[in-house]
């Protein structure tokens, strides 16, 4: 699965990362990393993530990326 | 049929069977691609691109994935809709004819529009002496290959690294060598790291960092010249100040170039600082007017913006390129009065030495700052811009909850020295100046740079012609 997190939003409450630490890491006292394509195994724990994120800045794609890729 | 029966029937008829083509596949494209589609564009939609890789996010390449932990090719953006375009990937536009309306392309091919969305963004400045630059172990970082091929050559590990330039991403860049670290020379030709783009108070702040995790910083120095083994490896760095330090991998983070030259002959206001636009995204032609059916967003863009002096603003953001293409592309696709402004208050963030650092605004457009709260012995405070009495910007380090704050008084043209939050005030409120550089004098470019002339400044001369 593939996700975003909008850093100008995030605010480093890390939510994220009690819930899926796996994939969300703090790097210092607020500043986030994260796996921006994490196993499809994670996808529950993720989602929990995102719906836990107080000023929601974790972006999970809605459909499959695979779509039209390149023709030349 | 009236004339508005007419226009709405035309633009109907636009959203139904219209040809849209977006050049540059990435950030800015993509977002613009699912806004038409979300937008109910059901016409035909090409996104050309020069890389061959579906749209990838490029902050997470000089952070996770240099230190290791994420491969590049996991970067890839989530995709928030079905955007049915016809994808041309890993081939480049060449050039633009606006009278014919058509993308000329690098394997001859030509692909005619109706709108035109520009998102051809920017490229890694490349260290100025080819032969040099085509030494191994010479890095610059933009692309995906770029981050994988200087992770690989950080992962060996190398007995010394040198950054030249000490912007974001060379600060970024040091900060994951000392992680894993690999020792680090950073040279850099202002007074400090970050000084173009957050001043020389920021600066020194940003210095003693660097500093204390064990970089060996150099500043008010160039690199002169990079010497290479007889195996065509780089080994050595010579600097301005007649020193030399031996090192098996040199980054050259110098800023960045516009991707700009293939509009060369079309007639649109492109040049150094990008592709000049209206703040509704609508390209300008060579003599400042508005074009019709030609759209800009992202790092290659500049707008002139209210908050400062109507000066253009050219952002390399991220959040500029995903709010200026949303932008942009409701504008493809709507008319006057349904037009909307992108006038994105910029912001940014980047995590160095286990710092979070962020700012909102435009600090070079202050020339005095102030420390409004935490500590700076600390590394954990904000402090705000000023100009002329008012709030331009304000950075924090290890406080982005309050940038919110900071933003709500920008927006409103908030006094400056800021009326004090009420919480964890440092003791010493006073304000000094911020110290920016001369604009003259080469330094790593800032992100955010104010390419116009202030209106009361009167620095250009004109002489219009006469027929
Ligand atoms: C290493 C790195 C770290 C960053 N970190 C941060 C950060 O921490 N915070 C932040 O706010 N921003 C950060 N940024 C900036 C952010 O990534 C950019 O603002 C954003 O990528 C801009 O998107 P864009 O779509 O306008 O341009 P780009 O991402 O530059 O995309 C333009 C695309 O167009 C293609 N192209 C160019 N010319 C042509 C042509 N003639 N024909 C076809 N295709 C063409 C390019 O190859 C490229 O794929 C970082 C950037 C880099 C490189
Ligand atoms: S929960 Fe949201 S705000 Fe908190 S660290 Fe994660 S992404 Fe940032």
């Amino acid at each position: 699965m593939r996700i975003v997190v909008d850093l100008n939003r995030c605010q480093g409450y890390a939510q994220c990362v009690y819930l899926a630490h796996e994939v969300f890491r703090l790097n210092g006292q607020e500043a986030l990393t994260y796996e921006p394509n994490p196993d499809d195994e994670r996808r529950l724990q993720v989602e929990r993530a995102a719906a836990a994120c107080p000023v929601q800045a974790i972006v999970i794609a809605r459909v499959d990326g695979a779509e039209g890729s390149a023709t030349s | 049929m009236t004339l508005r029966a007419t226009v709405a029937e035309l633009v109907r008829e636009f959203r139904a069977s219209g040809r849209i083509v977006i050049v540059g596949a990435s950030l800015a494209g993509l977002r613009a691609a699912e806004t038409l589609r979300e937008e109910g564009f059901t016409g035909s939609l090409t996104i050309i691109g020069d890389e061959p890789y579906e749209p990838y996010d490029r902050p997470p390449l000089s952070k996770q994935v240099l230190k290791g932990w994420v491969p590049a090719d996991h970067t890839k953006l989530p995709r928030m809709r079905e955007v049915d375009a016809d994808w041309r990937l890993g081939v480049a536009a060449t050039g633009l004819d606006r009278a014919t309306k058509r993308v000329r392309l690098a394997d001859g091919e030509q692909v005619p529009y109706d709108r035109l969305l520009i998102a051809t963004g920017t490229r890694a400045r490349q260290w100025p002496n080819p032969t040099e630059a085509a030494l191994q172990g010479v890095h610059t970082i933009r692309s995906r290959d770029d981050a994988e091929q200087l992770q690989k050559a950080l992962a060996e590990p190398p007995s010394r690294v040198v950054v030249i330039g000490a912007g974001f991403i060379g600060s970024e860049v040091a900060s994951v060598c000392r992680e894993l670290g690999i020792p680090v020379t950073v040279v850099e030709r202002g007074s400090a790291p970050l000084v173009g783009a957050l001043g020389g108070v920021i600066g020194e702040i940003a210095a003693q960092i660097q500093r204390d995790h064990g970089v060996d910083l150099r500043c008010g120095l160039g690199v002169s010249s990079l010497e290479g083994d007889s195996g065509g490896h780089v080994r050595r760095a010579h600097l301005s100040d007649g020193t030399t330090v031996d090192a098996d991998v040199v980054v050259a983070s110098l800023g960045s170039i516009r991707n700009v030259e293939w509009l060369e002959g079309s007639g649109l206001a492109a040049g150094f600082w990008g592709v000049g636009c209206d703040a509704g995204g609508r390209a300008f032609d060579i003599n400042g007017v508005v074009t019709d059916s030609i759209y800009v967003a992202g790092d290659v863009a500049r707008a002139p913006h209210v908050l400062y002096e109507y000066q253009f603003l050219a952002m390399e953001h991220w959040d500029n390129a995903v709010l200026g293409a949303e932008v942009a592309a409701h504008n493809m696709v709507n008319l006057e009065p349904h037009y909307r402004p992108h006038l994105l208050l910029p912001g940014f963030w980047s995590g160095q030495f286990g710092v979070n650092i962020k700012s909102v605004g435009v600090p070079p457009f202050g020339d005095e700052i102030v420390f409004t709260q935490g500590s700076v012995e600390e590394r954990r405070f904000a402090a705000a811009y000023g100009h002329r009495g008012r709030i331009v910007a304000a950075v924090t380090f290890d406080h982005g909850k309050w940038l919110e704050y900071y933003g709500k008084l920008i927006e409103q043209s908030g006094p400056f020295p800021p009326p004090p939050p009420g919480w964890d005030q440092p003791p010493d409120m006073k304000p000094m100046p911020a110290e920016f550089p001369d604009p003259r004098v080469p330094t790593a470019v800032p992100d955010v740079v104010l390419t116009g002339h202030a209106p009361s400044e009167r620095t250009a001369e004109f002489r219009p012609r006469r027929h």
